[in-house]
């Protein structure tokens, strides 16, 4: 089965990150796909690399970030939620007059036609968070 | 070349937005309004659901001078202008914050729980928010 997920939490403050990686894995598993990890309200803050958990902790970021290099799955982050939290990649950054980026590998900054596209293209959208 | 959905006869999915919080004290009722009005775009089968504190997001009359921030409550009609026109309300929920079909600031129609439970049945797509 073609799967998107929808993540809508940001890290640690809640276990939705987590359990849509774990779904992740699981689902890759069995051999379905995941067409699309799509990040919007604070969920954008999964895709920051400044991230910084202690060493004795997970590091979500980064375990989305080795996902999708393993996967080639596609994690893209809402550009109106993530501009108004401040994620932003090298071209938003330069847009906005930002003196940086943080985006985390792996991810990438688009719009909300993502979303509704995975809708469209999936067999199920599945949310975690919220 | 057209994607798929661009085409005259692509596929047609249901969507059913699910807006179950107050429009202020949390974003969710102004990002919800976004996914929205996007997927206007894409030629779907809209459909909006308010229930709990997200009846509040339709009630006339709301006034943000004194907290700062935007009232998007005009936006609500807009929707109309972009073929959105199924907004179903949860009866429970309006009578529970004893309002009525008429404090709201747009047509919708007001049914029960499991009237909104068979629609909910039927969509291809559900996103709650």
């Amino acid at each position: 089965m073609k799967f998107g997920l929808l993540v809508t939490t940001g890290p640690y403050q809640h276990q939705a990150s987590d359990t849509a990686l774990q779904y992740c894995r699981a689902a890759l598993e069995k051999g379905h796909e995941i067409m699309r990890v799509f990040f919007y309200n604070d969920g954008v803050n999964n895709g920051t690399r400044y991230t910084t958990p202690p060493q004795d902790d997970r590091n979500i970021v980064n375990a989305w970030s080795e996902l999708a290099k393993e996967h080639n799955i596609d994690l893209v982050i809402c550009v109106a939620a993530a501009q108004r939290r401040g994620i932003v990649d090298e071209g938003e950054a330069q847009r906005n007059g930002k003196d940086g980026d943080n985006i985390a590998e792996g991810f990438r900054i688009s719009g909300l036609g993502q979303l509704v596209e995975a809708g469209i293209e999936c067999d199920r959208v599945l949310t975690f968070g919220g | 070349m057209a994607e798929p959905w661009e085409e005259d006869e692509g596929p047609v999915k249901k969507f059913m937005f699910v807006n179950r919080k107050a429009p202020y004290g949390t974003i969710y009722a102004l990002e919800s309004l976004e996914v929205v009005l996007i997927s206007a775009a894409f030629d779907q089968d809209v459909s909006l659901v308010f229930t709990d504190d997200g009846v509040l997001q339709l009630k006339k009359g709301q006034t943000t001078d004194g907290i700062g921030m935007k009232n998007f409550s005009p936006t609500y009609r807009a929707l109309e202008g972009y073929d959105i026109e199924k907004l179903y309300v949860d009866k429970e929920s309006l009578d529970a914050r004893g309002l009525t079909e008429d404090d709201l600031l747009v047509d919708v129609q007001v049914m029960g729980k499991a009237e909104l439970a068979d629609l909910m049945d039927e969509q291809d797509v559900v996103m709650s928010f």
